[in-house]
């Protein structure tokens, strides 16, 4: 599964999860306005490591903002 | 030592203000302000709990309450009312000040409904030297109801020159809890604060904080990496940027530092138990050896077993209750549990003994999630620990060895049980203490004491 699609479908199921309301997502969402709180972003970021085996924030540069940057940092690890 | 007399001595600036996410009150106005009224007399010398969501209202409550009740129990706004009984009985509360309706089964006959401050008459009048009573995690899932003074909570701060002026505080903390506390009693003792409050984003409260020119502000780790997840970080502009209560490690100091710039990004060491030890301002994570020697810290340092000891006058007194332990050592040290391992002059944080999980700021003890999950039918036996995780430093994990019922005739445990667990956890504990990922394992080793290895134990 392409790395984005396993993204999203991370953030849809930590949000049920989480008894909170998903906005719907695209690339200029700031992840603050997703619906989604610090703990949930723990466990997707959590969850992702499992899938994908890794955790680029242990090298982040400049932490993510919006959903695209969340995505664009995956995927440029994945390299 | 009183709140109210030792803010009016400290009052040499003339705007200085207490900020709250709906209302603004400048500290000379509080002279003449009350939000319990004609009630606080009735309050003079009981022991007072406090339970009440708002933080701008819990902060007038401690200035009125400071010098009058004889006791004050502190409680975060997301404290479980099913701790209210354990709360009352064993700090001996014989007062409310909140909501009224949990008070009734509770057996406290005098209860105290606050209101948004308004003039009153009385003038503040000091009877009794207050107890400041804490609350902090427990392994059952209890609290710890920690004893504290005015004296020793204001311990790091006293004596020590008022800030400058134009100084103006906030924190992401509660006030409620310790490291909140702190940050609220400096601006309540020189300069301005902000306070945070449950109901605002991130971001609205970054803009308010901005907006009153805040200078220094605190957080835990998990708060600033939030805050740098918001974008809003901007909106601030502060001359000292503080991290408490979790390990600070490289990358969020990093982090901060490229953000401010222009700000001491300093990380500190301070609990609700062992009090403020000492903070770090060279922007790398863990602390100099030679810190355990330095003279002027709010605290001696000593290194035993591996795991950090404070001794101060600072720290609390001691725990409340009938089957409270002794917070300190015979040596007047407070085992802070915290792991150090020391790598090249440098003591490094490793965790916390005992396998305590810190998620965003909030202790986990393994036990209470392992109690859960092992009560469920498909369980054999589980083990419970923490993962480092880039936002709130550490998540909850647990690998379970599943029971006959799950894997008899040879079955394979499957997603429907790891979903059944979860929810099981998800019904019985706060969202953080639900473990993030389930691993299902075959066996779980047990030491020669019978207990389960632990990692960090």
């Amino acid at each position: 599964m392409p790395v984005r699609k396993t993204i999203e479908s991370l953030f849809e199921e930590v949000a049920r999860e989480q008894r909170r309301q998903l906005c719907p997502l695209s690339d200029d969402l700031e992840l603050l306005h997703t619906g989604l709180d610090s703990l949930s972003f723990a466990l997707i970021v959590a969850r992702l490591e499992d899938s994908l085996g890794y955790d680029p924030f242990d090298a982040v540069e400049r932490f993510p903002v919006t959903f695209g940057d969340f995505v664009k940092l995956y995927e440029s690890h994945s390299g | 030592m009183w709140l109210w007399g030792a803010m009016t001595a400290s009052d040499t600036e003339s705007d200085r203000a207490l900020v709250g996410d709906r209302a603004t009150l400048h500290l000379r106005e509080l002279a003449g302000l009350s939000c319990l009224g004609d009630q606080l007399e009735q309050l003079r010398g009981r022991s007072a709990v406090i339970v009440t969501p708002d933080p701008f209202t819990a902060a007038i409550l401690l200035i009125e309450l400071d010098g009058v009740a004889r006791r004050m129990v502190l409680c975060p706004p997301d404290l479980s009312p099913a701790h209210f009984p354990q709360i009352v009985r064993e700090a001996e509360c014989d007062a409310w000040i909140g909501d009224p309706s949990p008070a009734a089964g509770l057996g406290i006959g005098t209860v105290a409904v606050p209101a948004p401050p308004s003039a009153t008459g009385a003038s503040r009048r000091f009877t009794h030297e207050t107890e400041w009573v804490l609350l902090t995690s427990g392994t059952t899932g209890a609290p710890k109801l920690v004893l504290h003074t005015l004296a020793t909570l204001t311990n790091a701060i006293a004596g020590k020159a008022p800030p400058a002026p134009g100084t103006v505080w906030s924190t992401f903390y509660d006030i409620r809890r310790y490291g909140g506390l702190q940050i609220l009693l400096r601006g309540l003792l020189g300069g301005s604060l902000v306070l945070s409050s449950p109901r605002e984003t991130v971001s609205d409260f970054l803009g308010r904080a901005g907006a009153a020119g805040v200078t220094h502000i605190s957080g835990t780790p998990s708060h600033w990496r939030t805050a740098m997840i918001s974008g809003a970080t901007a909106k601030i502009n502060p001359r000292y940027v503080r991290l408490s209560g979790e390990i600070a490690d490289q990358a969020v100091l990093d982090a901060l530092r490229r953000v401010f710039p222009g700000a001491v990004v300093a990380h500190a060491f301070a609990s609700t138990e062992a009090g403020v030890g000492f903070e770090v301002t060279d922007g790398r994570s863990g602390f100099p050896a030679t810190l355990l020697s330095a003279p002027d810290l709010p605290a001696e340092l000593d290194v035993k077993e591996g795991r950090l000891r404070l001794r101060s006058r600072g720290g609390g007194l001691c725990y409340l209750g009938k089957d409270a332990t002794p917070l300190r050592a015979a040596d007047g040290f407070v085992d802070t549990g915290d792991q150090l391992e020391l790598r090249d002059g440098r003591y490094h944080f490793m965790g916390r003994s005992g396998g305590v999980i810190n998620v965003g700021g909030q202790k986990v003890h393994p036990e209470e999630v392992e109690a859960v999950i092992n009560s469920l039918p498909w369980v054999q036996i589980s083990r419970v620990a923490a993962r480092k995780s880039p936002i709130t430093g550490a998540v909850v994990v647990a690998e379970v060895v599943p029971s006959a019922l799950v894997t008899g005739g040879g079955a394979v445990p499957g997603e429907e049980t790891k979903l059944a667990i979860v929810e099981a956890c998800r019904q019985a504990l706060p969202a953080h203490k639900v473990p993030a990922s389930i691993r299902f394992v075959s066996a779980l080793e047990v030491g020669p004491s019978g207990k389960l290895i632990r990692a960090n134990a």
